[in-house]
């Protein structure tokens, strides 16, 4: 087991706000964690913070690509970080809505091709295959997520569910090494929710690859990951498997109040 | 009936309205007044059937929303003969031979409008790739225009350099210089981009009209060479030929060039651009450098036609590189249809060409061009052509046994 994403001590302010306060956390390869919370904790600043769209204030953001060398990420581009090897889908979901559900996944490949505005004018062979490349893979990921048969619709009439699950696709098109998913079940009815369990845990065992979701339904995280973060007001209270978070005291009084008898 | 009712209370309204202005003439030396009832009579009538026309078009508008929201789609034979390459192929092999054999056809002045409709073309789908493609409301594309132009003039005034070679040279000076002010303007979108870029084009047109000793202040340069071709005498009718020429090849090159960067790796970061900017940068594509692309691609092809446009008028001046003139360029690619390049097309013919042909009607220019924008926008709103993005198919013998052997 080696790391993969290792964060010391990130803290993040607003002017006076502290949304983030030293948080601690670790992704191993090969390991799906969650990140849960009540609204409000800080855990979509959390993503925000380790992706780059936001710079922490204080605190490191280390990554390690599946195949290269500890990076330092925290200050770097976020289109930077992605090409690392970091994707992360969207908790308001941030489709191409006009484009098509092939076109959206194909512009996913943009970090892994070349194609310049010459080779674009010109349409070598060498592009031509690039080209047929990126969409025979975005195809076959479209295919993964059970998306295959919606490719020429645009992505804004795609079913709610259907659009979940293109986003995760998007992420997955850019070869990640760490998938980020922020709350990929919301609004999703039960038989979705459990369709996309197994999804993940398909995405995790074939493609080898770390996951690190933010999720509010509590049946899904617990029977999903390894471990736990418990998050709130920006800090972190608890971590540690299932079990040990839903028998935490602490875990219960943030999601249930003082007087709660678990 | 009640459609009835309504515009009769509307004519009746306005009549009331319009009566001090239009009924009443007071005449202060004769001490007269003259009751004009047939002015009033005749605004009744017109306000009735244009209210009339107004409320059956919006009626029909919102049965076709209602058609288009219930998903069902109105493929006729239309998109199915666009569909057929071999007919697109000839439909474009027909007007090749038609654009080419016109000059010989018609007189100097028509060669010359057609001139200025191809340059409009090139100018159009420039913009149109910033515009329709990237998303970016830009209103300084003139300024473009005049550095081609100037650049080509100035070459040819300080260093003696000739058109073929001011040629690319203009277009990359043009280029540089969109990138050059793409870098300030990064944060900015929408409307406060709008303002940038407006006052960007004011800047470089007031520039070149106060710097006299390099410009010629609003004075301009004039002996401006034509193109040369082998050094052969040309007359003037033989040059415009040749300009035109010049210009079709331009256009065609453009058309080619904008097709292929729409449809490539480039073209699709930009579209991810205009949808979010965020997702755009999540998914990995440098915001930076494709905007920064965006307005260098788009407005090459400006400094391009400006160049031509110096070599066909022979002079030029800052007069000619006015905020009308991004403003018309702006209307051929919205009203033709952001993003699509034939509607760029249709948008110059339409914006360039029927005020030619109407100069009986140039009065009221302005007020038909200012209506039919409107209408546009509400009838029309995504242009004559609305954009299409790429269809790509995708072979899968599974997909087909799924939907029934149907793709």
């Amino acid at each position: 087991m080696k790391s993969v994403l290792d964060v010391t001590a990130v803290s993040m302010n607003f002017g006076g706000l502290r949304a983030l306060n030293e948080v601690q956390l670790e992704v191993q390869s090969g390991e799906i964690v969650a990140l849960i919370g009540p609204n409000g904790a800080g855990k979509t600043t959390f993503f925000n913070c380790i992706t780059s769209i936001y710079e922490p204030t204080e605190g490191e953001v280390w990554f390690t690509p599946r195949n290269g060398a500890r990076t330092k990420v925290n200050g770097l581009k976020p289109n930077l970080v992605t090409e690392l090897g970091m994707a992360r889908t969207f908790q308001n979901i941030r489709l191409f809505k006009n484009m098509s559900v092939l076109e959206n996944v194909m512009i996913a490949r943009h970090c892994r091709t070349k194609t310049g505005i010459w080779g674009a004018l010109l349409r070598s062979p060498s592009v031509l295959r690039e080209e047929k490349e990126i969409v025979d893979r975005s195809y076959e990921l479209l295919k993964y997520m059970g998306l295959h048969t919606f490719y020429k619709e645009l992505a804004c009439n795609l079913p709610y569910g259907a659009q979940r699950r293109l986003e995760i696709a998007r992420a997955l098109a850019t070869d990640p090494t760490l998938l980020l998913l922020d709350e990929p079940a919301a609004g999703m009815n039960p038989q979705e929710t459990e369709t996309l369990k197994h999804l993940v845990f398909k995405i995790r065992d074939e493609m080898d690859m770390a996951i690190l979701l933010i999720e509010h339904d509590m049946s899904m995280v617990m029977s999903l990951s390894g471990r736990i973060y418990v998050m709130e007001y920006g800090c972190l209270i608890a971590s540690g498997t299932p079990s040990e978070i839903s028998s935490d005291p602490r875990v219960i009084k943030a999601y249930l109040g003082e007087e709660a008898h678990a | 009936m009640n459609e009835l009712k309504k515009s009769i209370m509307v004519s009746l309204w306005f009549m009331f309205l319009t009566f001090p202005l239009m009924v009443i003439r007071v005449n202060t030396i004769e001490n007269t007044v003259i009751w004009r009832w047939e002015n009033m009579a005749l605004i009744g009538i017109g306000s009735f059937v244009l209210s009339f026309v107004w409320r059956w078009a919006m009626r029909r508008k919102e049965a076709g929303d209602a058609v288009a929201a219930s998903g069902e789609k109105k493929s006729g034979k239309l998109a199915e003969l666009a569909n057929n390459p071999a007919l697109t192929n000839s439909f474009r092999a027909f007007f090749l031979v038609v654009f080419l054999v016109t000059p010989w056809l018609v007189t100097t002045y028509q060669t010359n409008i057609l001139i200025s409709f191809l340059l409009y073309v090139v100018l159009g789908l420039g913009l149109n790739i910033i515009v329709g493609v990237a998303g970016l409301l830009f209103l300084g594309h003139a300024a473009f225009y005049a550095i081609g132009a100037y650049s080509y003039a100035l070459l040819n005034q300080y260093f003696g350099l000739g058109f073929w070679v001011a040629l690319p040279l203009g277009g990359v000076i043009a280029a540089l210089a969109g990138i050059a002010l793409a870098f300030p303007v990064l944060r900015l979108r929408g409307d406060y981009l709008a303002i940038v870029t407006l006052g960007f084009g004011e800047i470089v047109r007031l520039v070149l009209e106060n710097w006299s000793d390099l410009t010629g202040g609003p004075s301009g340069i004039s002996n401006i060479p034509r193109p040369g071709l082998f050094d052969a005498k040309l007359s003037v009718a033989d040059a415009n030929i040749y300009i035109y020429y010049i210009v079709l090849a331009l256009a065609i090159i453009t058309i080619i060039a904008v097709t292929r960067l729409k449809d490539s790796r480039i073209g699709r970061a930009l579209q991810a651009l205009r949808e979010d900017e965020i997702a755009c940068e999540a998914m990995g594509i440098d915001r930076v450098g494709v905007k920064v692309m965006a307005f260098g691609l788009g407005t090459a092809w400006a400094g391009f036609a400006g160049v031509i446009f110096a070599a066909k008028t022979t002079f030029i001046n800052p007069a000619s590189f006015t905020f009308f003139e991004s403003a018309i360029i702006l209307s051929i690619v919205v009203l033709g249809g952001m993003g699509s390049n034939l509607g760029v097309i249709l948008g110059s013919a339409f914006l360039v060409l029927l005020p030619e042909y109407l100069r009986a009607f140039s009065e009221y220019r302005m007020i038909l061009f200012a209506s039919a924008m409107v209408l546009m926008m509400v009838f029309r709103p995504q242009g004559l052509i609305p954009a299409k993005g790429r269809s790509y198919t995708v072979d899968d013998p599974e997909l087909n046994a799924a939907n029934g052997g149907r793709i």
